[in-house]
């Protein structure tokens, strides 16, 4: 920088020349340069103070626009969100259809240990032993007075055991809470819930897993806190399930049948309202699968869903409802039935000789083999295939169980004439009972697909429409000559209109053909025919029924038909469906207009606190 | 007038500080009760929990029908049959006892219209 000089040499001289104080000079110039500096102080001085209100402008703006947000802003309680995500973030619960609670949760404690804080490890492992009975003293003493820093000691404690456990007065031994998992019935519905086990486990919490059911299907559901704690709402009636556990046992012990299993589903939706296999478990304990051996025998299989079965004469309906529907025959067009008939090197049998001909209608009423086949021959191997496809019975249910996939029926993979045959009256081709419920329900429905769901109450698109109304309506009335003069005579329940169709099938050997004297016995039924509103399917495992001549049947017309009209009996109150009767109740004319009271809900409003 | 508008100044700023710091701490207290509050709505939670899944067991088929058993000779209860339904208009209800009469007498002419 140059500085200006205080006294110019110059300017000095020159005022001296014209005698004036060159001090003034010097006076002048120091003003000038105390202004420069004056005014360079100044300016430093309005940056600070420029600075330092920006400062404060920011300060209290950042104030003021959070006190205006605040302000401004739907009040919410300050952690409310933290807190409320730790109570919701236990498993849904499961209800029926009505809302009664199928599975809930329960908190429970675990007990651990740490040894190397325990004071006297021997007096613990003793009292221990005494407090769970199933526990190795021997063994306990081993692990506390080793070199382990943790173990766990049991998973699930009752309250009592708890205080048991606090009165031995070790400050080793800690409890942890564990959320378990009830299934406050029981045995009812065990194989659609499924069951559930503890999944990734920590001291305080631990994650309850579905296992199987229902419970698998829809675990992520379940877990998923954005539901709010809403529960799962299946299409299964409680009521309606354990009536029909209770009948299909003492039916299973009464046709002493190794297994049974039964079906009730809505034909409009699809939606199950009963589905029972037994034997069953109880889920809360639910019993380890079997290893070897037939997974058929353990209780945990589902013979609804997971049997395969080669469900016999139950499928005589589609081939005739297509021929039906291709205007090939008519309800009354003559069949030809001389029994045995040839295919190939094949002879096939009728259970009686039926004579020459039979009505379309009387080989369904009379279960005839051979017209059935005549029939199937008719369509021809891929239309018949093509039908069966479209029915469903192909592929594995669509049903919101893990079980579902292996329900996938046994398909022949070739379908020379022979097969072809046997698959038109139930031979060769196994599915499980649930299939059979879907395919009735199609031709019940006015020919319309039907799709099994266990979900209450969801919006679903409508099924494709394989089958014509008037044919559907034709079968059903077929099936509902069965039940008034057929194979099915048992099955009459006065008022509901029972139509169905008896299926008796020789169980295959694991080692090839058929066993001569084991069978599994179904009754596929729709109710009432007039107007279908029910598909009920009962199918028993192995039944034999000592008959009035000292001898021994194993139909389905003696075993499963019994049990099914039993069931209908019971059930069909129990969903609220009207026996149609032609008595007529004299109409009393009101005398005043009764007022009905709204029904109440089950008087728990459940209230959220967002 | 200067001391004047310091002391009022000061006063002031004592005062909103005194505000502010009452402020604060009622804030405390209430977030304190809210979570309070949480932990007893948890608590409750758990006991409804506790308390539906309870009622359900109580409920349960099993044990229902065990009642009915035990209970038959009072109650007599059987599964619903199909002749058990009938429409509201087959039944015939008695006739609703009469209104009772006021003493006063205006009721019935609170009627006519």
């Amino acid at each position: 920088m140059i500085r200006t000089p205080l006294r110019p040499l110059a300017r000095i001289l020159r005022a001296r020349d014209r005698g004036e104080n060159p001090d003034e000079i010097e006076a002048e110039n120091r003003r000038i340069r105390h202004e420069a500096i004056q005014d360079k102080a100044r300016r430093r001085a309005e940056g600070r103070l420029v600075l330092m209100s920006a400062c404060f402008v920011l300060a209290f703006g950042t104030v003021g626009v959070r006190m205006g947000a605040l302000a401004s802003s739907e009040p919410s309680e300050p952690r409310s969100q933290v807190l409320s995500a730790q109570i919701m973030s236990q498993r849904a619960d499961i209800t029926d259809r009505r809302g009664r609670v199928l599975a809930t949760n329960l908190l429970t404690h675990s007990l651990y240990a740490h040894p190397h804080q325990m004071v006297d490890p021997v007096r613990a492992a003793k009292a221990l032993a005494k407090v769970f009975p199933d526990l190795d003293q021997a063994r306990l003493t081993k692990d506390f007075t080793g070199s382990r820093k943790f173990m766990w000691i049991k998973r699930k404690i009752s309250p009592e055991q708890m205080q048991a456990v606090h009165d031995i007065g070790e400050p080793g031994l800690l409890f942890g809470p564990r959320e378990m998992r009830v299934y406050p019935n029981g045995h009812v519905a065990s194989h659609i819930l499924g069951g559930s086990g503890f999944g990734a486990e920590g001291v305080s919490s631990a994650e309850v897993l579905g296992v199987a059911g229902v419970e698998k299907a829809f675990d992520n559901w379940l877990r998923d806190p954005s539901h709010d704690g809403a529960p799962l709402a299946l299409s299964i009636d409680l009521t309606v399930q354990s009536a029909m556990e209770e009948v299909l046992n003492s039916g299973m012990k009464l046709m002493s049948a190794k297994g049974a299993a039964g079906i009730l589903m809505e034909v409009k939706t699809g939606e199950i309202v009963a589905m029972a296999s037994l034997p069953d478990f109880n889920p809360n304990e639910r019993p380890r699968p079997l290893l070897k051996g037939d997974p058929s025998d353990s209780p945990l299989f589902n013979r609804a869903v997971q049997g395969q079965y080669e469900l016999g004469s139950t499928f005589k309906i589609f081939p005739v409802a297509q021929a039906m529907d291709l205007k090939l025959i008519n309800p009354n067009s003559g069949i030809n039935s001389s029994s045995p008939m040839k295919i190939g090197k094949y002879l096939i049998h009728d259970f009686h000789n039926y004579g020459k001909q039979l009505s379309a209608t009387d080989v369904i009423v009379k279960s005839s083999n051979v017209g059935t086949v005549r029939i199937a021959q008719m369509l021809g191997v891929e239309r018949q295939k093509d039908f069966l496809v479209k029915l469903g019975l192909f592929e594995p249910t669509a049903i919101e169980m893990v079980e579902a996939p292996t329900g996938q029926p046994l398909v022949p993979r070739r379908w020379p004439a022979v097969t072809s045959a046997t698959v038109s009256f139930g031979h060769g081709l196994a599915a499980s009972p649930l299939h059979l419920a879907a395919a009735y329900a199609t031709i019940a429905n006015d020919g319309r697909r039907v799709t099994p769901t266990l979900v209450h109450g969801r919006q679903r698109p409508e099924g494709e429409q394989v089958l014509s109304p008037r044919a559907a309506e034709l079968a059903v009335g077929m099936l509902r000559q069965v039940v008034t003069r057929g194979t099915a005579r048992q099955a009459e329940v006065e008022g509901y209109e029972i139509a169905g169709k008896t299926g008796t099938a020789d169980k295959p050997r694991p080692s090839g053909g058929y066993y001569k004297n084991k069978v599994v016995a179904t009754f596929a039924s729709v109710f009432p025919a007039s107007d279908p509103e029910y598909v009920m399917i009962v199918t028993l495992d192995e039944p034999s029924v000592a008959t009035a001549g000292g001898g021994e049947s194993r139909t389905a017309g003696m075993t499963a038909v019994p049990v099914a009209a039993e069931l209908v009996r019971r059930l069909a109150p129990l969903v609220g469906l009207k026996a149609r009767t032609d008595e007529k109740l004299p109409i009393v004319a009101a005398r005043f207009q009764p007022r009905v009271e709204p029904s109440p809900g089950d008087g728990i409003k459940l209230v959220s606190n967002k | 007038m200067r001391p004047l508008t310091y002391l009022a100044v000061t006063l002031l700023v004592m005062g909103l500080a005194f505000w502010a710091y009452r402020e604060n701490y009622r804030t405390q207290a209430a977030i304190s009760q809210m979570s309070q509050i949480q932990r007893e709505i948890a608590g409750l939670r758990e006991d409804l929990g506790v308390l539906r899944a309870e009622w359900s067991y109580l409920n349960r088929p099993e044990r229902l029908s065990e009642l009915v058993d035990l209970n038959f000779e009072r109650l007599r209860l059987v599964p619903v049959e199909s002749g058990q339904f009938v429409d509201l208009d087959n039944i015939d209800y008695p006739k609703p006892p009469a209104p009772p009469e006021s003493a006063e007498g205006t009721a019935p002419e609170e009627e006519k219209p």
